[in-house]
Protein backbone atom coordinates (compact mmCIF):
# COMPACT_ATOMS: atom_id res chain seq x y z
CA UNK A 1 0.00 0.00 0.00
CA UNK A 2 0.94 3.56 -0.73
CA UNK A 3 1.99 6.44 1.59
CA UNK A 4 -0.86 8.25 0.82
CA UNK A 5 -3.12 5.31 1.55
CA UNK A 6 -2.34 4.44 4.88
CA UNK A 7 -1.93 8.32 6.01
CA UNK A 8 -5.80 8.45 5.10
CA UNK A 9 -6.29 5.49 6.97
CA UNK A 10 -4.30 6.82 9.49
CA UNK A 11 -5.80 9.88 9.76
CA UNK A 12 -9.76 8.85 9.41
CA UNK A 13 -8.98 6.53 12.61
CA UNK A 14 -7.04 9.28 14.36
CA UNK A 15 -7.83 12.69 13.28
CA UNK A 16 -6.71 14.75 16.43
CA UNK A 17 -4.11 12.38 17.60
CA UNK A 18 -2.05 12.65 14.69
CA UNK A 19 -0.29 16.00 14.99
CA UNK A 20 1.91 16.11 12.34
CA UNK A 21 2.88 13.90 8.75
CA UNK A 22 5.73 14.26 6.32
CA UNK A 23 6.61 12.15 3.28
CA UNK A 24 10.50 12.55 2.33
CA UNK A 25 12.64 10.19 -0.13
CA UNK A 26 9.32 7.82 -0.01
CA UNK A 27 9.06 7.48 3.69
CA UNK A 28 6.00 8.19 5.65
CA UNK A 29 6.58 9.72 9.36
CA UNK A 30 3.92 10.30 11.60
CA UNK A 31 4.12 12.16 14.44
CA UNK A 32 1.41 10.98 17.14
CA UNK A 33 0.65 12.68 20.95
CA UNK A 34 2.22 10.52 23.42
CA UNK A 35 -0.96 9.68 25.06
CA UNK A 36 -2.06 7.93 22.11
CA UNK A 37 0.91 5.91 20.84
CA UNK A 38 -0.11 2.77 22.24
CA UNK A 39 -3.54 3.12 20.57
CA UNK A 40 -2.32 4.11 17.31
CA UNK A 41 -0.12 0.86 17.61
CA UNK A 42 -2.44 -1.35 18.54
CA UNK A 43 -4.21 -0.01 15.73
CA UNK A 44 -1.74 -0.55 13.38
CA UNK A 45 -1.12 -3.79 14.39
CA UNK A 46 -4.57 -5.33 14.01
CA UNK A 47 -5.94 -2.89 11.13
CA UNK A 48 -5.82 -5.96 8.62
CA UNK A 49 -4.73 -3.18 5.93
CA UNK A 50 -1.80 -1.89 7.33
CA UNK A 51 -0.89 -5.08 9.89
CA UNK A 52 2.20 -3.70 10.77
CA UNK A 53 3.46 -6.60 12.81
CA UNK A 54 7.19 -6.31 13.38
CA UNK A 55 8.69 -3.59 15.57
CA UNK A 56 12.00 -3.01 13.85
CA UNK A 57 13.51 -0.73 16.11
CA UNK A 58 12.79 2.51 18.69
CA UNK A 59 15.02 5.15 18.96
CA UNK A 60 15.68 8.78 20.48
CA UNK A 61 16.76 12.00 18.52
CA UNK A 62 17.71 14.89 20.70
CA UNK A 63 17.02 17.77 19.34
CA UNK A 64 19.22 20.27 21.48
CA UNK A 65 18.75 21.11 24.88
CA UNK A 66 16.45 24.56 24.39
CA UNK A 67 14.26 22.72 21.92
CA UNK A 68 10.81 22.68 22.73
CA UNK A 69 9.89 19.66 22.88
CA UNK A 70 13.09 18.47 23.54
CA UNK A 71 13.31 14.67 22.31
CA UNK A 72 11.81 12.60 19.68
CA UNK A 73 11.02 8.67 20.13
CA UNK A 74 10.90 7.22 16.81
CA UNK A 75 9.33 3.82 16.14
CA UNK A 76 10.40 1.99 13.02
CA UNK A 77 7.60 -0.15 11.62
CA UNK A 78 7.22 -2.91 9.10
CA UNK A 79 4.45 -5.20 7.65
CA UNK A 80 5.76 -8.93 6.84
CA UNK A 81 2.20 -9.00 5.20
CA UNK A 82 2.03 -6.34 3.09
CA UNK A 83 6.11 -5.51 3.13
CA UNK A 84 5.52 -1.51 3.91
CA UNK A 85 6.84 0.60 6.37
CA UNK A 86 6.11 3.46 8.82
CA UNK A 87 7.66 6.08 10.81
CA UNK A 88 5.90 6.81 13.81
CA UNK A 89 6.62 9.85 16.35
CA UNK A 90 6.15 10.81 20.02
CA UNK A 91 7.91 14.31 20.82
CA UNK A 92 8.40 14.86 24.37
CA UNK A 93 10.28 17.26 27.04
CA UNK A 94 13.34 16.25 29.19
CA UNK A 95 10.62 15.68 32.52
CA UNK A 96 7.48 13.96 30.33
CA UNK A 97 7.19 10.27 29.55
CA UNK A 98 5.75 8.00 26.83
CA UNK A 99 3.64 5.05 28.02
CA UNK A 100 5.16 1.74 26.81
CA UNK A 101 4.40 -0.33 23.30
CA UNK A 102 5.77 -3.50 24.99
CA UNK A 103 2.12 -4.70 25.49
CA UNK A 104 1.82 -4.83 21.66
CA UNK A 105 5.06 -5.69 20.01
CA UNK A 106 7.42 -7.68 22.82
CA UNK A 107 10.17 -6.78 20.73
CA UNK A 108 9.60 -2.98 22.20
CA UNK A 109 11.31 -4.65 25.85
CA UNK A 110 14.91 -3.93 24.82
CA UNK A 111 14.74 -1.15 22.44
CA UNK A 112 12.72 1.32 24.63
CA UNK A 113 15.48 0.33 27.62
CA UNK A 114 18.07 1.56 25.07
CA UNK A 115 16.29 4.76 24.81
CA UNK A 116 15.89 5.17 28.74
CA UNK A 117 19.18 4.17 29.18
CA UNK A 118 21.03 6.38 26.56
CA UNK A 119 18.43 9.29 26.42
CA UNK A 120 16.97 9.14 29.59
CA UNK A 121 13.66 9.11 28.33
CA UNK A 122 10.76 7.23 31.13
CA UNK A 123 8.42 4.59 29.41
CA UNK A 124 5.78 4.08 31.77
CA UNK A 125 4.46 0.76 32.30
CA UNK A 126 7.42 -0.87 31.43
CA UNK A 127 7.59 -4.19 32.59
CA UNK A 128 11.69 -3.57 33.44
CA UNK A 129 12.63 -0.23 33.13
CA UNK A 130 16.77 -0.42 33.95
CA UNK A 131 19.98 0.40 32.38
CA UNK A 132 20.68 -2.20 29.39
CA UNK A 133 24.25 -0.79 27.84
CA UNK A 134 25.74 1.29 30.80
CA UNK A 135 26.10 -0.41 34.29
CA UNK A 136 23.67 0.74 36.64
CA UNK A 137 25.47 2.98 38.77
CA UNK A 138 26.64 5.72 35.69
CA UNK A 139 25.45 9.18 36.30
CA UNK A 140 23.94 10.91 32.79
CA UNK A 141 22.30 9.62 29.63
CA UNK A 142 25.35 9.48 27.06
CA UNK A 143 23.66 10.42 23.46
CA UNK A 144 22.15 13.71 25.08
CA UNK A 145 23.08 16.67 22.93
CA UNK A 146 24.50 17.68 26.33
CA UNK A 147 26.83 14.73 27.12
CA UNK A 148 30.46 15.92 25.99
CA UNK A 149 32.19 12.63 23.85
CA UNK A 150 34.51 12.49 26.22
CA UNK A 151 31.88 12.20 28.85
CA UNK A 152 31.85 14.56 32.20
CA UNK A 153 35.41 15.69 32.92
CA UNK A 154 36.21 16.65 36.74
CA UNK B 1 31.67 -18.97 59.97
CA UNK B 2 29.13 -18.70 62.00
CA UNK B 3 26.21 -21.09 61.61
CA UNK B 4 23.55 -18.56 61.24
CA UNK B 5 25.39 -18.09 57.75
CA UNK B 6 25.05 -21.39 56.79
CA UNK B 7 21.53 -22.65 55.42
CA UNK B 8 20.84 -26.57 55.61
CA UNK B 9 18.50 -28.08 53.31
CA UNK B 10 16.57 -31.24 53.99
CA UNK B 11 17.03 -31.84 50.14
CA UNK B 12 19.33 -30.28 48.11
CA UNK B 13 17.65 -31.37 45.02
CA UNK B 14 14.34 -29.32 45.59
CA UNK B 15 16.18 -25.80 45.53
CA UNK B 16 16.97 -23.85 42.48
CA UNK B 17 20.14 -22.93 41.66
CA UNK B 18 21.56 -19.58 39.96
CA UNK B 19 24.15 -19.86 38.00
CA UNK B 20 26.18 -17.75 35.92
CA UNK B 21 26.89 -18.71 32.40
CA UNK B 22 29.82 -15.57 31.25
CA UNK B 23 30.64 -12.90 30.55
CA UNK B 24 33.45 -14.85 29.30
CA UNK B 25 31.89 -18.03 28.25
CA UNK B 26 33.43 -19.91 25.02
CA UNK B 27 29.80 -20.10 23.62
CA UNK B 28 28.78 -16.13 23.86
CA UNK B 29 31.41 -15.75 21.25
CA UNK B 30 31.52 -12.47 23.19
CA UNK B 31 30.61 -10.88 26.48
CA UNK B 32 27.41 -11.60 27.14
CA UNK B 33 26.37 -12.91 30.82
CA UNK B 34 23.34 -14.90 30.99
CA UNK B 35 21.82 -15.66 34.98
CA UNK B 36 20.18 -18.89 34.56
CA UNK B 37 17.92 -20.05 37.38
CA UNK B 38 18.28 -23.85 37.32
CA UNK B 39 16.17 -26.37 38.45
CA UNK B 40 18.09 -29.36 38.46
CA UNK B 41 19.36 -29.74 35.07
CA UNK B 42 16.68 -27.21 33.69
CA UNK B 43 16.48 -23.71 33.16
CA UNK B 44 13.91 -22.58 34.73
CA UNK B 45 14.18 -18.44 34.01
CA UNK B 46 16.70 -16.90 32.18
CA UNK B 47 18.31 -12.96 32.41
CA UNK B 48 20.32 -10.88 30.18
CA UNK B 49 23.39 -8.70 30.92
CA UNK B 50 24.54 -7.62 27.69
CA UNK B 51 26.81 -3.97 27.10
CA UNK B 52 30.18 -5.00 27.66
CA UNK B 53 30.90 -3.87 24.72
CA UNK B 54 29.28 -0.81 24.28
CA UNK B 55 31.52 1.20 22.16
CA UNK B 56 28.92 4.52 21.58
CA UNK B 57 29.03 3.74 17.82
CA UNK B 58 26.07 6.10 17.22
CA UNK B 59 27.76 9.04 19.66
CA UNK B 60 30.96 8.88 18.08
CA UNK B 61 29.23 8.94 14.30
CA UNK B 62 27.88 12.41 15.13
CA UNK B 63 31.49 13.88 15.30
CA UNK B 64 32.10 12.47 12.37
CA UNK B 65 32.22 13.24 8.63
CA UNK B 66 29.76 10.55 6.41
CA UNK B 67 33.01 9.59 5.38
CA UNK B 68 34.19 8.63 8.37
CA UNK B 69 31.69 7.00 9.52
CA UNK B 70 32.17 3.94 7.35
CA UNK B 71 35.49 3.55 9.52
CA UNK B 72 33.10 2.57 12.59
CA UNK B 73 30.34 0.90 11.02
CA UNK B 74 32.44 -2.49 10.02
CA UNK B 75 33.42 -2.03 13.75
CA UNK B 76 30.07 -2.72 14.58
CA UNK B 77 29.55 -6.22 13.13
CA UNK B 78 32.89 -7.56 12.75
CA UNK B 79 31.61 -10.41 10.79
CA UNK B 80 29.89 -8.67 8.11
CA UNK B 81 32.03 -5.44 7.50
CA UNK B 82 31.29 -5.14 4.09
CA UNK B 83 27.71 -5.24 4.76
CA UNK B 84 27.62 -2.84 7.40
CA UNK B 85 29.10 -0.27 5.04
CA UNK B 86 26.85 -1.29 2.53
CA UNK B 87 23.82 -0.32 4.61
CA UNK B 88 25.66 3.18 5.70
CA UNK B 89 26.27 4.16 2.09
CA UNK B 90 23.36 3.23 0.97
CA UNK B 91 21.06 5.21 3.15
CA UNK B 92 23.38 8.27 3.18
CA UNK B 93 23.33 7.53 -0.99
CA UNK B 94 19.40 7.88 -0.45
CA UNK B 95 19.44 10.93 1.16
CA UNK B 96 21.57 12.63 -1.69
CA UNK B 97 19.39 10.64 -4.60
CA UNK B 98 22.94 9.66 -6.00
CA UNK B 99 23.17 7.45 -9.02
CA UNK B 100 26.03 4.38 -8.38
CA UNK B 101 27.20 3.21 -11.38
CA UNK B 102 26.44 -0.56 -12.02
CA UNK B 103 29.99 -1.55 -11.77
CA UNK B 104 29.98 -0.41 -8.28
CA UNK B 105 26.83 -2.11 -7.84
CA UNK B 106 27.79 -5.30 -8.87
CA UNK B 107 30.90 -5.23 -7.12
CA UNK B 108 29.34 -4.51 -3.69
CA UNK B 109 27.29 -7.43 -4.40
CA UNK B 110 29.87 -9.35 -4.81
CA UNK B 111 31.21 -7.95 -1.90
CA UNK B 112 28.43 -8.65 0.30
CA UNK B 113 27.49 -11.87 -0.62
CA UNK B 114 31.18 -12.89 -0.16
CA UNK B 115 30.79 -11.87 3.42
CA UNK B 116 27.92 -13.30 4.25
CA UNK B 117 29.93 -16.71 3.18
CA UNK B 118 32.41 -15.73 5.58
CA UNK B 119 29.91 -15.04 8.33
CA UNK B 120 27.79 -18.40 7.78
CA UNK B 121 31.15 -19.73 7.25
CA UNK B 122 32.51 -19.42 10.72
CA UNK B 123 29.20 -19.61 12.30
CA UNK B 124 29.12 -23.46 11.41
CA UNK B 125 32.81 -23.45 12.64
CA UNK B 126 31.68 -22.16 16.03
CA UNK B 127 28.71 -23.82 16.40
CA UNK B 128 30.29 -27.44 15.50
CA UNK B 129 32.84 -26.69 18.08
CA UNK B 130 30.24 -25.72 20.74
CA UNK B 131 28.51 -29.42 20.06
CA UNK B 132 31.96 -30.87 20.31
CA UNK B 133 32.28 -31.82 16.04
CA UNK B 134 36.25 -30.05 16.40
CA UNK B 135 37.01 -30.50 12.50
CA UNK B 136 34.47 -28.28 11.15
CA UNK B 137 35.73 -25.83 13.06
CA UNK B 138 39.27 -25.77 10.99
CA UNK B 139 37.28 -25.97 7.13
CA UNK B 140 34.92 -22.93 8.17
CA UNK B 141 38.02 -20.82 9.33
CA UNK B 142 39.46 -22.27 6.15
CA UNK B 143 36.62 -20.87 3.85
CA UNK B 144 36.50 -17.61 6.11
CA UNK B 145 40.09 -17.25 5.17
CA UNK B 146 39.93 -17.41 1.13
CA UNK B 147 37.26 -14.90 1.77
CA UNK B 148 39.37 -12.22 3.58
CA UNK B 149 42.56 -13.14 1.50
CA UNK B 150 39.72 -12.07 -1.36
CA UNK B 151 38.87 -8.67 0.24
CA UNK B 152 42.47 -7.66 1.55
CA UNK B 153 42.98 -7.91 -2.02
CA UNK B 154 40.75 -5.71 -3.29
CA UNK B 155 41.07 -3.21 -0.66
CA UNK B 156 43.72 -3.88 1.72
CA UNK B 157 41.88 -4.63 4.91
CA UNK B 158 40.70 -8.01 6.39
CA UNK B 159 38.63 -7.29 8.86
CA UNK B 160 38.29 -3.38 8.75
CA UNK B 161 37.75 -3.32 4.54
CA UNK B 162 35.93 0.11 4.75
CA UNK B 163 35.76 -0.20 0.86
CA UNK B 164 32.84 1.27 0.13
CA UNK B 165 32.15 5.45 -0.04
CA UNK B 166 29.76 7.22 -0.84
CA UNK B 167 28.90 7.15 -4.52
CA UNK B 168 30.62 4.14 -5.25
CA UNK B 169 33.60 2.10 -4.28
CA UNK B 170 37.24 3.15 -3.13
CA UNK B 171 38.78 1.67 -5.85
CA UNK B 172 38.17 -0.45 -8.74
CA UNK B 173 39.36 -4.34 -8.00
CA UNK B 174 42.42 -5.61 -8.94
CA UNK B 175 43.33 -8.09 -11.94
CA UNK B 176 42.45 -11.07 -11.86
CA UNK B 177 40.42 -10.72 -9.21
CA UNK B 178 37.53 -12.06 -10.42
CA UNK B 179 38.44 -15.56 -11.38
CA UNK B 180 40.08 -15.65 -7.99
CA UNK B 181 36.52 -15.31 -6.83
CA UNK B 182 35.14 -17.94 -9.05
CA UNK B 183 37.32 -20.50 -7.83
CA UNK B 184 36.72 -19.99 -4.23
CA UNK B 185 33.14 -20.80 -5.22
CA UNK B 186 34.38 -24.09 -7.05
CA UNK B 187 36.24 -24.98 -4.11
CA UNK B 188 33.15 -24.05 -1.91
CA UNK B 189 30.54 -26.19 -4.41
CA UNK B 190 33.35 -29.11 -4.39
CA UNK B 191 34.78 -29.54 -0.98
CA UNK B 192 33.30 -27.55 1.23
CA UNK B 193 29.47 -28.62 1.02
CA UNK B 194 29.89 -32.11 1.01
CA UNK B 195 32.16 -31.96 3.86
CA UNK B 196 29.28 -29.54 5.84
CA UNK B 197 26.83 -32.38 4.74
CA UNK B 198 29.07 -35.51 5.74
CA UNK B 199 30.20 -33.85 9.26
CA UNK B 200 27.06 -32.07 10.60
CA UNK B 201 24.27 -32.52 8.42
CA UNK B 202 24.19 -36.10 8.54
CA UNK B 203 26.21 -36.95 11.84
CA UNK B 204 23.51 -38.79 14.42
CA UNK B 205 25.18 -36.44 17.75
CA UNK B 206 24.83 -33.08 15.99
CA UNK B 207 21.16 -34.07 14.58
CA UNK B 208 20.35 -35.23 18.43
CA UNK B 209 21.41 -32.38 20.16
CA UNK B 210 19.72 -29.68 17.83
CA UNK B 211 16.37 -31.29 16.71
CA UNK B 212 13.14 -30.04 18.16
CA UNK B 213 15.71 -27.64 20.22
CA UNK B 214 14.61 -23.98 21.20
CA UNK B 215 11.55 -24.31 18.91
CA UNK B 216 9.71 -20.72 17.88
CA UNK B 217 6.92 -20.38 15.73
CA UNK B 218 7.03 -17.33 12.74
CA UNK B 219 4.19 -15.49 14.24
CA UNK B 220 6.07 -15.17 17.87
CA UNK B 221 9.24 -14.84 16.31
CA UNK B 222 8.39 -11.76 14.66
CA UNK B 223 6.73 -10.43 17.89
CA UNK B 224 10.13 -10.68 19.63
CA UNK B 225 11.75 -8.75 17.03
CA UNK B 226 13.88 -12.33 15.46
CA UNK B 227 15.22 -11.23 11.68
CA UNK B 228 16.41 -13.29 9.20
CA UNK B 229 17.99 -16.87 8.87
CA UNK B 230 16.39 -17.16 12.87
CA UNK B 231 12.89 -16.38 11.29
CA UNK B 232 13.53 -17.97 8.04
CA UNK B 233 13.88 -21.05 10.08
CA UNK B 234 10.11 -20.73 11.43
CA UNK B 235 9.06 -20.73 7.75
CA UNK B 236 8.78 -17.27 6.64
CA UNK B 237 10.04 -16.53 3.04
CA UNK B 238 11.35 -12.64 3.88
CA UNK B 239 14.35 -11.52 2.50
CA UNK B 240 14.88 -8.05 2.29
CA UNK B 241 17.04 -8.69 -0.93
CA UNK B 242 13.80 -9.97 -2.68
CA UNK B 243 11.00 -7.81 0.06
CA UNK B 244 13.06 -4.18 -0.98
CA UNK B 245 16.10 -4.62 -3.18
CA UNK B 246 18.87 -2.60 -3.14
CA UNK B 247 22.14 -2.63 -4.95
CA UNK B 248 20.60 -4.34 -8.04
CA UNK B 249 19.52 -7.57 -6.23
CA UNK B 250 16.33 -7.61 -8.46
CA UNK B 251 18.09 -8.35 -11.35
CA UNK B 252 19.73 -11.97 -9.48
CA UNK B 253 18.46 -15.22 -9.31
CA UNK B 254 18.19 -17.11 -6.42
CA UNK B 255 15.73 -18.73 -3.80
CA UNK B 256 14.87 -18.04 -0.33
CA UNK B 257 15.62 -21.08 1.98
CA UNK B 258 13.16 -21.99 4.31
CA UNK B 259 12.24 -24.28 7.01
CA UNK B 260 8.99 -24.77 8.74
CA UNK B 261 10.26 -26.97 11.57
CA UNK B 262 11.68 -23.87 14.05
CA UNK B 263 13.95 -25.44 15.89
CA UNK B 264 17.86 -24.93 16.03
CA UNK B 265 18.26 -27.95 13.11
CA UNK B 266 16.14 -26.16 10.95
CA UNK B 267 17.75 -22.60 11.80
CA UNK B 268 21.40 -24.64 10.82
CA UNK B 269 20.00 -25.98 7.29
CA UNK B 270 18.49 -22.65 6.15
CA UNK B 271 22.20 -20.83 7.11
CA UNK B 272 23.84 -24.12 5.04
CA UNK B 273 21.14 -23.83 1.79
CA UNK B 274 21.91 -19.41 1.94
CA UNK B 275 25.75 -19.82 1.77
CA UNK B 276 24.89 -22.15 -1.61
CA UNK B 277 22.48 -19.21 -3.00
CA UNK B 278 25.08 -16.61 -2.02
CA UNK B 279 27.63 -18.87 -4.34
CA UNK B 280 24.42 -18.57 -7.07
CA UNK B 281 24.42 -14.64 -6.88
CA UNK B 282 28.11 -14.43 -6.69
CA UNK B 283 28.38 -16.51 -10.00
CA UNK B 284 26.03 -13.95 -11.81
CA UNK B 285 27.77 -10.95 -10.46
CA UNK B 286 30.73 -12.21 -11.65
CA UNK B 287 29.78 -13.55 -14.90
CA UNK B 288 27.08 -10.15 -15.59
CA UNK B 289 30.20 -7.60 -14.21
CA UNK B 290 29.84 -4.71 -16.03
CA UNK B 291 32.90 -2.09 -17.08
CA UNK B 292 33.05 1.24 -16.51
CA UNK B 293 33.40 3.38 -13.64
CA UNK B 294 33.00 2.68 -9.92
CA UNK B 295 32.41 6.03 -8.80
CA UNK B 296 29.47 8.26 -9.51
CA UNK B 297 29.50 11.17 -10.88
CA UNK B 298 29.81 13.55 -8.84
CA UNK B 299 33.02 15.75 -7.93
CA UNK B 300 31.51 17.71 -4.60
CA UNK B 301 31.53 14.36 -3.14
CA UNK B 302 33.23 11.41 -4.28
CA UNK B 303 36.88 12.41 -4.32
CA UNK B 304 38.50 12.46 -7.49
CA UNK B 305 41.65 9.76 -8.91
CA UNK B 306 45.01 10.67 -7.66
CA UNK B 307 46.35 11.18 -11.05
CA UNK B 308 43.20 13.80 -12.09
CA UNK B 309 44.16 15.74 -8.22
CA UNK B 310 47.89 15.95 -9.69
CA UNK B 311 46.88 17.34 -13.11
CA UNK B 312 43.39 18.88 -13.25
CA UNK B 313 42.50 22.15 -11.17
CA UNK B 314 38.98 21.82 -10.26
CA UNK B 315 40.35 17.96 -9.03
CA UNK B 316 42.41 19.40 -6.78
CA UNK B 317 39.88 21.85 -5.53
CA UNK B 318 37.03 19.60 -4.96
CA UNK B 319 39.74 16.74 -3.03
CA UNK B 320 40.65 19.66 -0.48
CA UNK B 321 37.39 20.72 0.03
CA UNK B 322 35.69 16.93 0.18
CA UNK B 323 39.06 16.18 2.83
CA UNK B 324 38.43 19.36 5.08
CA UNK B 325 34.83 20.13 4.91
CA UNK B 326 33.23 17.03 4.20
CA UNK B 327 30.05 17.13 1.80
CA UNK B 328 26.63 18.43 2.94
CA UNK B 329 23.61 16.08 3.04
CA UNK B 330 20.38 17.49 2.51
CA UNK B 331 18.34 17.88 5.96
CA UNK B 332 15.49 14.97 6.31
CA UNK B 333 15.56 11.52 8.11
CA UNK B 334 16.00 8.62 6.27
CA UNK B 335 16.02 4.52 7.63
CA UNK B 336 17.71 1.87 5.09
CA UNK B 337 17.18 -1.75 5.79
CA UNK B 338 19.31 -4.02 3.83
CA UNK B 339 19.55 -8.16 4.62
CA UNK B 340 22.70 -8.93 6.76
CA UNK B 341 23.93 -12.31 7.83
CA UNK B 342 21.58 -12.04 11.03
CA UNK B 343 19.13 -9.96 9.79
CA UNK B 344 17.52 -6.93 9.13
CA UNK B 345 20.05 -4.22 9.31
CA UNK B 346 19.01 -0.97 9.84
CA UNK B 347 20.46 2.71 9.33
CA UNK B 348 18.77 5.25 10.75
CA UNK B 349 20.06 9.00 9.97
CA UNK B 350 18.89 12.41 10.54
CA UNK B 351 20.49 15.30 8.96
CA UNK B 352 20.61 19.11 9.93
CA UNK B 353 22.26 19.56 6.56
CA UNK B 354 25.82 19.75 7.46
CA UNK B 355 28.52 17.28 6.66
CA UNK B 356 28.27 15.26 9.79
CA UNK B 357 24.92 13.11 10.76
CA UNK B 358 23.05 14.93 13.65
CA UNK B 359 22.39 11.88 14.88
CA UNK B 360 22.54 7.47 13.53
CA UNK B 361 21.15 4.99 14.97
CA UNK B 362 21.58 1.13 13.84
CA UNK B 363 19.19 -1.78 14.28
CA UNK B 364 21.04 -4.53 14.71
CA UNK B 365 19.51 -7.75 13.74
CA UNK B 366 21.25 -9.50 16.79
CA UNK B 367 19.94 -6.66 19.29
CA UNK B 368 16.18 -8.24 18.19
CA UNK B 369 17.69 -11.88 18.18
CA UNK B 370 19.11 -11.87 21.18
CA UNK B 371 16.14 -10.83 23.05
CA UNK B 372 14.08 -14.10 22.54
CA UNK B 373 16.77 -15.87 24.40
CA UNK B 374 14.82 -16.70 27.20
CA UNK B 375 11.67 -17.27 25.09
CA UNK B 376 14.08 -19.72 23.52
CA UNK B 377 16.08 -21.39 26.40
CA UNK B 378 13.26 -22.04 28.97
CA UNK B 379 12.36 -25.13 29.92
CA UNK B 380 15.57 -26.67 28.31
CA UNK B 381 18.49 -28.31 29.80
CA UNK B 382 21.61 -26.57 30.69
CA UNK B 383 23.66 -28.17 27.94
CA UNK B 384 21.42 -27.05 25.37
CA UNK B 385 21.42 -23.64 26.26
CA UNK B 386 24.93 -23.47 24.44
CA UNK B 387 23.13 -25.09 21.16
CA UNK B 388 20.83 -22.12 21.79
CA UNK B 389 22.70 -19.54 21.58
CA UNK B 390 24.67 -20.46 18.89
CA UNK B 391 21.88 -21.35 16.69
CA UNK B 392 20.80 -17.52 16.52
CA UNK B 393 24.38 -16.33 15.39
CA UNK B 394 24.72 -13.37 18.08
CA UNK B 395 27.24 -11.24 17.43
CA UNK B 396 27.97 -8.85 20.69
CA UNK B 397 29.96 -5.85 18.67
CA UNK B 398 26.71 -6.03 16.93
CA UNK B 399 23.92 -6.02 19.82
CA UNK B 400 25.72 -3.50 22.25
CA UNK B 401 27.49 -0.99 19.30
Amino acid sequence: MNNQAQLSILQARFATEIVESKEQWNELTVVVKPDAIVRVSQFLRDEPALAYDFLATVTGVDLGVDADPRFEVVYHLYSYTHRHRLRVKVRVNEDESVPTVTSVWKSADWYEREVYDLFGIRFDGHPNLKRIMMPDDYEGHPLRKDFPLRGYTR
Amino acid sequence: MTEALLEVKASPLDSEMVINMGPQHPSTHGVLRVILTLDGERVVKADQEIGYLHTGMEKLAEYKKYNHVITITDRMDYLNSTGNNLGFVLAVEKMLELEIPPRAQAVRVIMTELQRLASHAIWIATHGLELGAMSFFFYGFRVREMVLQLIEAACGGRMMPSYFRVGGLARDIPDGWTQRVLDLCDTFERETVPEIHTLLTTNPIFRARTEGLGYISAEEAINWGISGPALRGSGLAHDLRRASPYSGYENYDFDIPTRREGDVYARYLVRVDEMKESVKIIRQAVQKLPSGPVKANAPRIVLPDRHLMKTQMDALIYHFLITCDGFPVPAGEVYMPVESPRGELGFYIVSDGGPKPYRMHVRTPSFGNLQALPRLIEGHLVADVVAIIASIDIVLGDVDR
